[in-house]
């Protein structure tokens, strides 16, 4: 006998459209997404140099209103969302109080008493959660707004150039991590310049009953410059060739900022207590336990999330991530090791099957885009 | 239509057979539901396989897939052309993406698998 429980699996307002394009469509973080529409190859290389347009009307959007909404952020968040300029962003984190990572979010000012923090697909009702708890002794309301926001990015080299002719917003004004209310093709919108890629490029919050209109005008747009739209497998080659951290490979509830080498984010300077302060303190003073690397295997074969990493007979630590590097052509991935093997340049074995594969230790990220 | 003259497997690959030499490689729709690949490893020269043994591994972006032997044999040559193009398995999965060249330990083994029109039945039914 056997029963099934469905669990709610969301559509975004482009189900449809995904289907009509002929993407391949994958549960992730409780959204039924498109992993690719055709080549991810061609899709990684059409966002470095020209355009790619992504949905991440997945993605969690919790604002956050109140004359206390910036001091209960700070107490919720690792960061000082207070210290950010209205229309400015910055990279956070939400932790528990051992320091353990919940999700990694963007904090937007949209004013000077309301925030949007956006959170991962998967996260979004815990951190929505938590955030209604932690604000409960304030004057600031949490309003999800997840299912009601579409999110589409437009990123690469030739973004500008697609979105700026059909936007209001002036985007040359608009710099990397800030955000602008307007209109893009006559429907409301807020523009970010903000991604996950390691291009220039830009995500736009609308309304979910737009965002079909908004996704055919913007992919025209992309298509005529050149561009694809891109699915999640390019999206996470793309941020792994960036250095950027993917929730539930770099970060858990059992990983610290400062052991991914997000130290920097956590402001431990910031006055007034946070959730997960002391815990942060310690981990800060007596250094992490491991420390996330970037590897670039020098022999054959290709390292994946889980595959061990030795040092000698010592077993150093794990991959998190690993891909062929559409870029670079060679096989990169990120671990965590101990962190007297994390200096660039230490020789590693990875695990891979069978056989123990050479691979070098490197800073990240693998590529940068030119300034 | 996939090709006539070749021998199939359940997981997708296939098998020509030449007097008793056998060729082996995946089929065009396994090349699909793969997308792109970047990364084959195939056994060593001499190693013998038995039928339906795991002699490899095709690797896409995404994903990391076992290759299966259609037929039992002494490993006879392996695709060398495939370490430095491995989207040749994508591009001609019937000729340059070939894997490796067997030989061929008992041709009654064949009957175990599925001919073109068997083969077709399965993709088209997903």
């Amino acid at each position: 006998m056997t029963e099934t429980i469905e669990p709610t699996v969301h559509l975004t307002p482009l189900t449809e459209i995904h289907r009509e394009l002929g993407a391949r469509l994958i549960e992730f973080g409780g959204w039924l997404m498109p992993v690719q529409y055709g080549s991810i190859l061609e899709e990684h290389r059409a966002v470095r140099e020209r355009v790619g347009l992504f949905d991440l009307s997945h993605m969690g959007e919790l604002h956050v209103e109140g004359p206390d909404a910036g001091a209960a952020l700070a107490a919720a968040l690792i960061t000082n969302p207070p210290s950010l300029a209205v229309g400015r962003a910055h990279y956070s984190m939400i932790c528990v109080p051992d320091g353990g990572i919940i999700d990694d979010l963007i904090v937007y000012r949209l004013a000077e008493s309301r925030f949007l923090v956006v959170a991962n697909a998967g996260n979004a009702a815990t951190v929505s959660d938590t955030l209604a708890e932690r604000l409960e002794r304030y004057k600031a309301v949490l309003d999800d707004r997840s299912l009601a926001t579409g999110l589409l990015a437009i990123q690469g080299p030739l973004s500008a150039g697609v979105l700026g002719p059909l936007t209001d917003v002036d985007l040359s004004a608009l710099r990397y991590y800030a955000i602008a209310e307007g209109a893009v093709a006559g429907i409301p919108a807020m523009v970010a310049r903000t991604g996950y890629t390691g291009e220039d490029g830009f995500e736009v919050f609308i309304d979910t009953s737009r965002t079909a209109e908004l996704w055919a005008i913007l992919l025209a747009g992309v298509r005529s410059a050149g561009g694809l739209p891109v699915g999640l497998g390019a999206r996470d080659t793309l941020r792994l060739e960036a250095g950027m951290p993917l929730y539930g490979n770099e970060l858990d509830l059992d990983t610290t900022p400062y052991e991914a080498g997000l130290g920097r984010v956590v402001k431990l300077d910031k006055p007034g207590d946070f959730v997960g302060r002391a815990a942060l303190e310690k981990v800060a003073r007596d250094g992490p336990a491991r420390k996330l690397v970037g590897l670039i295997v020098e022999g054959r074969g290709i390292a994946r999330h889980g595959h061990p990493v030795w040092v000698g007979d010592r077993r150093t630590g794990v991959v998190t991530s690993g891909t062929q590097s559409p870029t670079l052509g060679v096989p990169i991935a990120m671990a965590y090791v101990a962190p007297g093997d994390a200096e660039p340049g230490t020789v590693v074995d990875v695990e891979i099957r069978a056989a123990r594969v050479p691979a070098r230790v490197v800073a990240l990220p693998f590529y940068r885009r030119q300034a | 239509m996939v090709p006539t003259d070749l021998h199939y497997t359940k997981d997708h690959e296939w098998v020509r057979v030449d007097g008793d030499e056998a060729t082996v490689g995946i089929t065009a729709y396994a090349t699909e539901q793969l997308g792109d690949i970047v990364f084959v490893e195939l056994p060593d020269v001499g190693r013998s396989l038995d039928q339906f043994a795991t002699f490899g591994v095709v690797e896409s972006v995404k994903a990391v897939s076992d290759l299966f032997a259609p037929v039992g044999g002494e490993v006879l040559e392996t695709n060398a052309a495939l370490t430095g193009q491995p989207e040749l398995v994508n591009s001609e999965p019937y000729e340059g993406g070939w894997m490796v060249r067997l030989r061929l330990a008992d041709a009654a083994q064949l009957d175990e698998l599925l001919d073109a029109t068997a083969y077709d039945a399965l993709i088209a039914a997903g």
